[in-house]
Protein backbone atom coordinates (compact mmCIF):
# COMPACT_ATOMS: atom_id res chain seq x y z
CA UNK A 1 0.00 0.00 0.00
CA UNK A 2 1.13 3.24 -0.80
CA UNK A 3 -0.33 5.78 1.69
CA UNK A 4 -1.51 9.33 0.61
CA UNK A 5 0.39 12.08 1.54
CA UNK A 6 -1.60 14.37 3.74
CA UNK A 7 -3.82 16.86 1.63
CA UNK A 8 -7.56 18.91 2.11
CA UNK A 9 -8.40 19.65 -1.10
CA UNK A 10 -10.12 23.03 -1.68
CA UNK A 11 -13.13 22.10 -3.17
CA UNK A 12 -14.34 19.66 -0.50
CA UNK A 13 -16.56 20.78 3.14
CA UNK A 14 -15.48 19.11 6.14
CA UNK A 15 -17.02 17.44 8.96
CA UNK A 16 -15.55 17.47 12.85
CA UNK A 17 -15.94 13.84 12.93
CA UNK A 18 -14.00 13.75 9.84
CA UNK A 19 -15.85 13.22 6.68
CA UNK A 20 -15.59 14.74 3.51
CA UNK A 21 -18.41 16.13 1.23
CA UNK A 22 -17.65 16.90 -2.63
CA UNK A 23 -20.59 18.14 -4.96
CA UNK A 24 -21.11 15.85 -7.74
CA UNK A 25 -24.09 16.44 -10.03
CA UNK A 26 -27.29 16.69 -8.43
CA UNK A 27 -25.54 14.30 -5.39
CA UNK A 28 -22.82 14.38 -3.19
CA UNK A 29 -20.17 11.88 -2.67
CA UNK A 30 -18.50 11.29 1.18
CA UNK A 31 -15.50 9.92 2.27
CA UNK A 32 -13.19 10.04 5.16
CA UNK A 33 -10.16 13.01 5.26
CA UNK A 34 -6.51 12.03 5.25
CA UNK A 35 -6.35 12.74 9.15
CA UNK A 36 -9.27 10.11 9.45
CA UNK A 37 -7.62 7.52 7.28
CA UNK A 38 -4.18 7.84 9.02
CA UNK A 39 -5.69 7.55 12.91
CA UNK A 40 -7.83 4.53 11.44
CA UNK A 41 -4.49 2.85 10.39
CA UNK A 42 -4.59 0.25 7.64
CA UNK A 43 -8.61 -0.07 6.50
CA UNK A 44 -9.17 -3.83 5.83
CA UNK A 45 -12.94 -3.73 6.28
CA UNK A 46 -15.95 -1.72 4.76
CA UNK A 47 -19.26 -2.42 6.44
CA UNK A 48 -21.65 0.19 4.01
CA UNK A 49 -25.59 1.18 3.98
CA UNK A 50 -27.74 0.08 1.89
CA UNK A 51 -28.96 1.53 -1.38
CA UNK A 52 -31.36 3.04 -0.57
CA UNK A 53 -30.89 3.79 3.22
CA UNK A 54 -31.91 7.55 4.52
CA UNK A 55 -28.84 8.54 6.60
CA UNK A 56 -28.40 11.59 9.33
CA UNK A 57 -26.01 14.63 9.76
CA UNK A 58 -24.04 13.73 12.78
CA UNK A 59 -25.12 10.21 13.00
CA UNK A 60 -23.06 6.99 11.83
CA UNK A 61 -24.54 5.44 8.45
CA UNK A 62 -21.34 2.45 8.24
CA UNK A 63 -18.69 1.63 9.40
CA UNK A 64 -14.87 0.91 8.78
CA UNK A 65 -12.33 -1.56 10.35
CA UNK A 66 -8.69 -0.94 10.27
CA UNK A 67 -6.20 -3.46 11.88
CA UNK A 68 -6.41 -1.07 15.16
CA UNK A 69 -10.16 -0.33 15.39
CA UNK A 70 -13.42 -0.33 14.02
CA UNK A 71 -14.53 3.35 13.45
CA UNK A 72 -18.26 4.64 12.85
CA UNK A 73 -18.43 6.64 9.39
CA UNK A 74 -20.69 10.00 10.28
CA UNK A 75 -22.86 11.70 7.63
CA UNK A 76 -21.83 15.19 6.93
CA UNK A 77 -25.18 15.90 5.58
CA UNK A 78 -28.95 13.59 5.31
CA UNK A 79 -30.13 12.08 2.05
CA UNK A 80 -30.58 8.87 0.64
CA UNK A 81 -28.11 6.35 -0.29
CA UNK A 82 -27.80 6.05 -4.41
CA UNK A 83 -24.75 4.18 -4.36
CA UNK A 84 -21.76 2.66 -2.01
CA UNK A 85 -18.73 2.05 -3.68
CA UNK A 86 -17.78 -1.72 -4.59
CA UNK A 87 -14.17 -1.13 -4.46
CA UNK A 88 -13.65 -0.48 -1.05
CA UNK A 89 -15.56 -3.48 -0.32
CA UNK A 90 -13.39 -5.23 -2.63
CA UNK A 91 -10.27 -3.78 -1.74
CA UNK A 92 -10.38 -1.68 1.54
CA UNK A 93 -6.95 -0.23 1.60
CA UNK A 94 -7.74 1.99 -1.09
CA UNK A 95 -9.30 4.34 1.81
CA UNK A 96 -5.86 4.86 2.30
CA UNK A 97 -4.32 4.89 -0.46
CA UNK A 98 -6.23 7.71 -2.22
CA UNK A 99 -9.19 8.67 0.39
CA UNK A 100 -10.57 11.95 -1.93
CA UNK A 101 -10.78 9.82 -5.11
CA UNK A 102 -10.57 5.72 -5.45
CA UNK A 103 -11.61 5.83 -1.76
CA UNK A 104 -15.21 7.36 -1.66
CA UNK A 105 -17.63 5.74 0.28
CA UNK A 106 -20.85 6.49 -0.47
CA UNK A 107 -22.92 8.83 -2.96
CA UNK A 108 -25.79 10.25 -1.67
CA UNK A 109 -29.00 12.43 -2.88
CA UNK A 110 -29.07 15.47 -0.13
CA UNK A 111 -32.70 15.82 1.59
CA UNK A 112 -31.36 19.22 2.64
CA UNK A 113 -28.60 21.17 1.07
CA UNK A 114 -28.71 24.16 3.23
CA UNK A 115 -26.95 21.74 5.89
CA UNK A 116 -23.71 21.88 3.90
CA UNK A 117 -23.05 25.70 5.27
CA UNK A 118 -22.47 24.20 9.06
CA UNK A 119 -19.17 22.69 7.77
CA UNK A 120 -15.87 23.34 7.58
CA UNK A 121 -14.00 24.44 4.54
CA UNK A 122 -10.53 23.50 4.15
CA UNK A 123 -8.85 26.39 6.31
CA UNK A 124 -11.40 26.10 9.10
CA UNK A 125 -10.86 22.33 9.10
CA UNK A 126 -6.85 22.90 9.13
CA UNK A 127 -7.55 24.86 12.13
CA UNK A 128 -9.61 23.03 13.60
CA UNK A 129 -6.93 19.74 12.84
CA UNK A 130 -4.17 21.87 14.38
CA UNK A 131 -6.04 22.32 17.62
CA UNK A 132 -6.84 18.64 18.27
CA UNK B 1 3.65 1.21 17.03
CA UNK B 2 1.54 -0.62 19.58
CA UNK B 3 1.93 -1.44 23.24
CA UNK B 4 1.86 -5.14 24.24
CA UNK B 5 3.34 -6.84 27.46
CA UNK B 6 5.06 -3.33 28.48
CA UNK B 7 6.80 -3.39 25.03
CA UNK B 8 6.41 -0.95 22.50
CA UNK B 9 6.55 -3.52 19.52
CA UNK B 10 5.43 -2.48 15.62
CA UNK B 11 1.87 -3.46 14.17
CA UNK B 12 3.41 -3.41 10.96
CA UNK B 13 6.06 -2.00 8.63
CA UNK B 14 4.49 -1.74 5.85
CA UNK B 15 0.86 -3.41 5.80
CA UNK B 16 -0.19 -6.28 7.44
CA UNK B 17 -1.60 -8.03 4.35
CA UNK B 18 1.59 -7.46 2.72
CA UNK B 19 3.80 -9.00 5.63
CA UNK B 20 0.77 -11.74 5.85
CA UNK B 21 1.48 -12.68 2.24
CA UNK B 22 5.16 -12.33 2.59
CA UNK B 23 5.69 -15.46 5.02
CA UNK B 24 3.18 -17.28 3.31
CA UNK B 25 5.15 -17.21 -0.06
CA UNK B 26 8.16 -16.09 0.39
CA UNK B 27 9.52 -14.90 4.36
CA UNK B 28 9.56 -12.54 6.51
CA UNK B 29 11.58 -11.67 9.92
CA UNK B 30 10.06 -10.79 13.57
CA UNK B 31 11.41 -9.08 16.40
CA UNK B 32 10.20 -11.20 19.42
CA UNK B 33 12.66 -10.55 21.88
CA UNK B 34 9.73 -9.82 24.27
CA UNK B 35 9.81 -13.45 24.88
CA UNK B 36 10.95 -14.53 27.98
CA UNK B 37 13.82 -17.03 28.23
CA UNK B 38 14.06 -18.86 31.39
CA UNK B 39 17.53 -21.27 32.19
CA UNK B 40 17.01 -24.30 34.23
CA UNK B 41 20.07 -26.41 34.90
CA UNK B 42 21.32 -28.81 37.90
CA UNK B 43 20.85 -32.44 38.50
CA UNK B 44 17.25 -32.18 39.67
CA UNK B 45 16.51 -30.12 36.58
CA UNK B 46 14.59 -32.62 34.50
CA UNK B 47 12.83 -34.22 37.45
CA UNK B 48 11.75 -30.57 38.42
CA UNK B 49 10.74 -29.87 35.08
CA UNK B 50 8.49 -33.18 34.86
CA UNK B 51 6.87 -32.12 37.45
CA UNK B 52 6.15 -28.27 36.75
CA UNK B 53 5.19 -28.91 32.66
CA UNK B 54 2.67 -31.02 31.56
CA UNK B 55 4.43 -32.53 28.46
CA UNK B 56 6.93 -35.53 28.92
CA UNK B 57 10.52 -33.56 29.56
CA UNK B 58 11.69 -36.82 29.39
CA UNK B 59 10.82 -37.24 25.68
CA UNK B 60 13.39 -34.69 24.40
CA UNK B 61 17.27 -35.02 24.82
CA UNK B 62 19.66 -32.49 23.46
CA UNK B 63 19.34 -30.84 20.34
CA UNK B 64 15.33 -30.86 20.92
CA UNK B 65 11.92 -29.16 21.74
CA UNK B 66 8.56 -29.36 22.54
CA UNK B 67 5.45 -27.68 23.18
CA UNK B 68 4.63 -27.73 26.91
CA UNK B 69 2.63 -25.68 28.82
CA UNK B 70 2.80 -24.50 32.40
CA UNK B 71 0.00 -25.05 34.73
CA UNK B 72 -1.59 -24.33 38.35
CA UNK B 73 -2.73 -27.50 40.16
CA UNK B 74 -6.28 -26.90 39.35
CA UNK B 75 -4.83 -26.92 35.69
CA UNK B 76 -4.99 -23.48 34.75
CA UNK B 77 -2.81 -22.20 32.83
CA UNK B 78 -0.09 -20.31 34.12
CA UNK B 79 1.80 -19.95 30.71
CA UNK B 80 2.71 -22.51 27.28
CA UNK B 81 5.83 -22.32 25.72
CA UNK B 82 8.72 -24.30 24.41
CA UNK B 83 11.01 -26.45 26.53
CA UNK B 84 13.94 -27.31 24.62
CA UNK B 85 16.79 -29.43 26.22
CA UNK B 86 20.82 -28.36 25.72
CA UNK B 87 23.78 -30.02 26.34
CA UNK B 88 24.06 -28.51 29.71
CA UNK B 89 20.98 -27.21 30.85
CA UNK B 90 16.96 -26.28 29.44
CA UNK B 91 15.81 -23.58 28.16
CA UNK B 92 12.10 -22.43 28.23
CA UNK B 93 10.90 -19.96 25.88
CA UNK B 94 7.52 -18.10 27.40
CA UNK B 95 5.20 -15.36 27.11
CA UNK B 96 6.35 -12.10 27.89
CA UNK B 97 3.51 -10.90 30.02
CA UNK B 98 4.34 -14.47 31.63
CA UNK B 99 7.98 -14.77 32.75
CA UNK B 100 7.50 -13.18 36.49
CA UNK B 101 4.70 -16.07 36.53
CA UNK B 102 6.68 -18.34 35.57
CA UNK B 103 9.63 -17.91 37.49
CA UNK B 104 7.80 -17.37 40.67
CA UNK B 105 5.82 -20.27 39.75
CA UNK B 106 9.50 -22.42 39.14
CA UNK B 107 11.05 -21.05 42.25
CA UNK B 108 8.19 -21.79 44.17
CA UNK B 109 8.16 -25.64 42.91
CA UNK B 110 11.60 -26.84 41.43
CA UNK B 111 13.54 -28.75 44.03
CA UNK B 112 16.68 -27.29 45.39
CA UNK B 113 18.93 -29.47 42.93
CA UNK B 114 17.55 -27.10 40.15
CA UNK B 115 18.40 -23.66 39.34
CA UNK B 116 16.61 -21.44 37.70
CA UNK B 117 18.27 -18.20 35.83
CA UNK B 118 16.41 -15.51 33.89
CA UNK B 119 18.10 -14.48 30.90
CA UNK B 120 15.34 -12.63 29.17
CA UNK B 121 16.94 -9.20 29.73
CA UNK B 122 19.98 -9.99 27.82
CA UNK B 123 18.32 -12.24 25.00
CA UNK B 124 17.25 -10.69 21.93
CA UNK B 125 15.32 -12.84 19.58
CA UNK B 126 14.12 -12.58 16.06
CA UNK B 127 11.96 -15.01 14.12
CA UNK B 128 12.66 -15.65 10.52
CA UNK B 129 9.61 -17.72 9.01
CA UNK B 130 8.37 -18.25 5.43
CA UNK B 131 8.87 -21.37 2.77
CA UNK B 132 12.06 -19.36 2.16
CA UNK B 133 13.80 -19.16 5.32
CA UNK B 134 16.98 -21.40 4.65
CA UNK B 135 17.61 -19.11 1.36
CA UNK B 136 18.33 -16.01 3.82
CA UNK B 137 19.85 -18.32 6.32
CA UNK B 138 22.44 -19.90 4.18
CA UNK B 139 24.66 -17.48 3.08
CA UNK B 140 24.99 -16.08 7.18
CA UNK B 141 24.92 -19.53 9.10
CA UNK B 142 28.80 -20.57 9.57
CA UNK B 143 28.13 -24.25 9.23
CA UNK B 144 24.98 -26.46 7.56
CA UNK B 145 23.81 -27.30 10.87
CA UNK B 146 21.26 -24.94 11.22
CA UNK B 147 19.79 -25.14 7.59
CA UNK B 148 19.52 -29.08 7.93
CA UNK B 149 17.10 -28.45 11.61
CA UNK B 150 14.19 -31.13 11.65
CA UNK B 151 11.22 -29.57 13.35
CA UNK B 152 11.49 -28.25 16.87
CA UNK B 153 15.17 -29.06 16.98
CA UNK B 154 17.60 -26.44 18.25
CA UNK B 155 21.47 -25.99 17.49
CA UNK B 156 24.06 -23.10 18.72
CA UNK B 157 25.83 -21.48 15.94
CA UNK B 158 27.09 -18.22 14.71
CA UNK B 159 24.69 -16.50 12.16
CA UNK B 160 26.32 -13.07 10.57
CA UNK B 161 29.21 -14.17 13.34
CA UNK B 162 26.93 -13.04 15.93
CA UNK B 163 26.64 -16.49 18.81
CA UNK B 164 22.75 -17.78 18.18
CA UNK B 165 20.75 -20.66 19.27
CA UNK B 166 18.93 -22.02 16.49
CA UNK B 167 15.53 -23.43 16.85
CA UNK B 168 13.20 -24.73 14.07
CA UNK B 169 10.13 -23.79 15.27
CA UNK B 170 7.79 -20.80 14.97
CA UNK B 171 4.26 -19.28 15.53
CA UNK B 172 3.32 -18.96 11.34
CA UNK B 173 2.22 -22.19 10.25
CA UNK B 174 5.51 -22.07 8.00
CA UNK B 175 8.77 -23.36 8.25
CA UNK B 176 11.60 -21.39 9.32
CA UNK B 177 13.56 -20.68 12.39
CA UNK B 178 14.14 -18.86 15.89
CA UNK B 179 17.36 -16.44 16.58
CA UNK B 180 18.14 -16.14 19.98
CA UNK B 181 21.10 -13.94 20.22
CA UNK B 182 23.16 -11.69 22.79
CA UNK B 183 20.92 -8.42 23.25
CA UNK B 184 23.16 -6.26 22.11
CA UNK B 185 24.18 -8.10 18.68
CA UNK B 186 20.52 -8.24 17.42
CA UNK B 187 20.57 -5.39 15.53
CA UNK B 188 23.95 -6.44 13.60
CA UNK B 189 21.92 -10.07 12.94
CA UNK B 190 18.74 -8.25 11.97
CA UNK B 191 20.83 -5.82 9.56
CA UNK B 192 22.89 -9.24 8.18
CA UNK B 193 19.59 -10.88 7.25
CA UNK B 194 17.94 -7.97 5.97
CA UNK B 195 20.97 -7.20 3.57
CA UNK B 196 20.89 -10.86 2.25
CA UNK B 197 19.83 -11.77 -1.71
CA UNK B 198 15.77 -12.55 -1.44
CA UNK B 199 15.96 -10.82 2.46
CA UNK B 200 13.07 -11.34 4.38
CA UNK B 201 10.40 -8.44 4.82
CA UNK B 202 10.08 -7.27 7.92
CA UNK B 203 6.56 -8.24 9.76
CA UNK B 204 4.65 -6.90 13.08
CA UNK B 205 2.36 -7.76 15.03
CA UNK B 206 -0.62 -7.70 13.67
CA UNK B 207 0.70 -10.09 10.69
CA UNK B 208 1.53 -12.25 13.71
CA UNK B 209 -1.66 -12.38 14.72
CA UNK B 210 -3.48 -13.26 11.19
CA UNK B 211 -1.04 -15.90 10.81
CA UNK B 212 -1.09 -17.47 14.34
CA UNK B 213 -5.31 -17.03 14.21
CA UNK B 214 -5.37 -19.11 10.43
CA UNK B 215 -3.33 -22.03 11.88
CA UNK B 216 -5.61 -22.00 14.73
CA UNK B 217 -2.29 -21.65 17.40
CA UNK B 218 -3.81 -20.47 20.64
CA UNK B 219 -2.20 -17.13 22.19
CA UNK B 220 -2.04 -16.26 26.45
CA UNK B 221 -4.37 -14.24 27.43
CA UNK B 222 -6.91 -14.74 24.57
CA UNK B 223 -7.98 -18.42 24.29
CA UNK B 224 -5.24 -19.38 27.51
CA UNK B 225 -5.64 -18.18 30.99
CA UNK B 226 -5.86 -19.76 34.49
CA UNK B 227 -9.72 -19.85 34.22
CA UNK B 228 -9.27 -22.38 31.18
CA UNK B 229 -7.23 -26.15 31.51
CA UNK B 230 -5.06 -27.24 28.13
CA UNK B 231 -8.00 -30.14 27.82
CA UNK B 232 -10.50 -27.33 27.03
CA UNK B 233 -8.05 -25.78 25.02
CA UNK B 234 -7.90 -28.61 22.61
CA UNK B 235 -4.19 -29.30 23.90
CA UNK B 236 -4.16 -32.48 25.19
CA UNK B 237 -1.54 -33.40 23.19
CA UNK B 238 0.97 -31.84 25.25
CA UNK B 239 0.00 -32.99 28.42
CA UNK B 240 1.25 -36.63 29.34
CA UNK B 241 -1.88 -37.61 30.75
CA UNK B 242 -0.90 -41.21 31.09
CA UNK B 243 2.21 -40.55 32.69
CA UNK B 244 1.72 -37.38 34.26
CA UNK B 245 2.99 -36.51 37.71
CA UNK B 246 2.58 -32.87 37.30
CA UNK B 247 1.18 -30.15 38.71
CA UNK B 248 -2.38 -29.99 37.34
CA UNK B 249 -2.14 -33.63 36.11
CA UNK B 250 -5.28 -35.20 38.26
CA UNK B 251 -8.26 -32.37 37.07
CA UNK B 252 -7.18 -32.60 33.40
CA UNK B 253 -7.48 -36.65 33.72
CA UNK B 254 -11.15 -36.28 35.00
CA UNK B 255 -11.62 -34.02 32.34
CA UNK B 256 -10.18 -35.90 29.84
CA UNK B 257 -12.76 -38.90 31.24
CA UNK B 258 -15.33 -37.04 32.12
CA UNK B 259 -14.99 -34.27 29.23
CA UNK B 260 -15.46 -30.95 29.72
CA UNK B 261 -18.64 -28.32 29.72
CA UNK B 262 -16.92 -26.20 26.92
CA UNK B 263 -14.44 -26.70 24.37
CA UNK B 264 -12.03 -23.85 21.87
CA UNK B 265 -13.30 -24.08 18.28
CA UNK B 266 -12.05 -22.45 15.33
CA UNK B 267 -14.47 -21.04 13.05
CA UNK B 268 -14.67 -18.50 9.86
CA UNK B 269 -17.37 -16.26 9.34
CA UNK B 270 -19.52 -17.53 6.24
CA UNK B 271 -20.31 -14.04 5.71
CA UNK B 272 -18.69 -10.49 5.19
CA UNK B 273 -17.33 -9.54 9.13
CA UNK B 274 -14.77 -9.18 11.27
CA UNK B 275 -15.43 -11.10 14.63
CA UNK B 276 -13.44 -9.94 17.37
CA UNK B 277 -12.18 -10.99 20.93
CA UNK B 278 -14.87 -10.45 23.31
CA UNK B 279 -18.14 -10.95 21.26
CA UNK B 280 -20.86 -13.25 22.12
CA UNK B 281 -21.58 -16.65 20.02
CA UNK B 282 -25.16 -17.72 19.97
CA UNK B 283 -26.31 -20.91 19.23
CA UNK B 284 -30.31 -21.35 18.60
CA UNK B 285 -30.57 -17.58 19.44
CA UNK B 286 -28.93 -17.97 22.95
CA UNK B 287 -25.49 -16.55 24.49
CA UNK B 288 -23.23 -19.92 24.03
CA UNK B 289 -19.71 -18.66 24.34
CA UNK B 290 -17.33 -15.73 24.07
CA UNK B 291 -14.96 -14.78 20.81
CA UNK B 292 -11.06 -15.25 22.47
CA UNK B 293 -9.77 -14.32 19.11
CA UNK B 294 -10.69 -12.76 15.63
CA UNK B 295 -9.44 -11.59 12.31
CA UNK B 296 -10.09 -10.80 8.76
CA UNK B 297 -8.00 -13.97 7.28
CA UNK B 298 -5.75 -11.89 4.57
CA UNK B 299 -5.12 -15.55 3.19
CA UNK B 300 -8.89 -16.38 3.12
CA UNK B 301 -10.66 -13.32 2.77
CA UNK B 302 -12.99 -14.27 5.12
CA UNK B 303 -13.88 -13.47 9.22
CA UNK B 304 -12.01 -16.15 11.21
CA UNK B 305 -11.64 -16.80 15.00
CA UNK B 306 -11.70 -18.76 18.04
CA UNK B 307 -14.48 -19.40 20.33
CA UNK B 308 -15.12 -21.48 23.48
CA UNK B 309 -18.48 -23.04 23.05
CA UNK B 310 -20.50 -25.98 24.38
CA UNK B 311 -18.11 -29.05 23.49
CA UNK B 312 -20.68 -30.31 21.62
CA UNK B 313 -20.18 -27.61 19.18
CA UNK B 314 -16.61 -27.54 18.95
CA UNK B 315 -15.96 -29.92 16.08
CA UNK B 316 -16.40 -28.62 12.25
CA UNK B 317 -18.77 -28.22 10.63
CA UNK B 318 -21.34 -26.74 13.38
CA UNK B 319 -23.50 -23.36 12.62
CA UNK B 320 -23.17 -20.84 15.25
CA UNK B 321 -23.82 -16.84 14.85
CA UNK B 322 -21.54 -14.32 16.32
CA UNK B 323 -22.67 -10.80 17.76
CA UNK B 324 -20.44 -8.75 15.88
CA UNK B 325 -21.54 -5.11 17.59
CA UNK B 326 -24.89 -6.22 17.38
CA UNK B 327 -25.01 -7.78 14.18
CA UNK B 328 -25.33 -11.45 13.94
CA UNK B 329 -22.72 -12.85 11.75
CA UNK B 330 -22.90 -16.32 10.26
CA UNK B 331 -20.02 -18.59 11.33
CA UNK B 332 -19.60 -22.23 10.96
CA UNK B 333 -16.81 -24.11 13.20
CA UNK B 334 -13.83 -25.43 11.27
CA UNK B 335 -10.82 -27.61 11.37
CA UNK B 336 -7.72 -26.52 12.00
CA UNK B 337 -5.35 -25.31 9.83
CA UNK B 338 -7.91 -22.60 8.14
CA UNK B 339 -5.10 -22.69 5.79
CA UNK B 340 -3.52 -25.61 3.98
CA UNK B 341 0.44 -25.21 5.11
CA UNK B 342 2.17 -26.89 7.34
CA UNK B 343 5.35 -25.99 9.63
CA UNK B 344 6.96 -29.24 9.20
CA UNK B 345 8.44 -28.08 5.38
Amino acid sequence: MAAADESYPADLRYHPEHDWVRADGDEHVFGITWYAQDALGEVVYYDPPQVGATITKDAPYGELESVKAVSDIFAPASGEVTAVNPAVNDRPEIVNEDPYGAGWLVRVRLSDPSELDDLMDEPAYRAYLAGL
Amino acid sequence: MGEFAGWDMPLYYSTARAEHRAVREHCGLFDVSHMGQLEVSGPEAREGLSRALTNDIAAIGPGQGQYTLMCQDDGGVIDDLIAYALADRYLLVVNASNVAACRERLEERLPGGAHLVDRSPETAMLALQGPSWADALRPLAATPAPLGLDYFEIVEDAIAGVPCLIARTGYTGEPGVELMCPWDRAPALWDALMAVEGAPAPVGLVARDTLRLEMGYPLYGQELSRERTPIEAGLKWACDIAGGGFFGADVMRRQVEEGTPDRLAIFRLTEPGIPRAGQEVLIDGRPAGSVTSGTLSPSLDVGIGMAYVPAGYATPDHDLVIDVRGKPKAARTARRPLVATSPKE
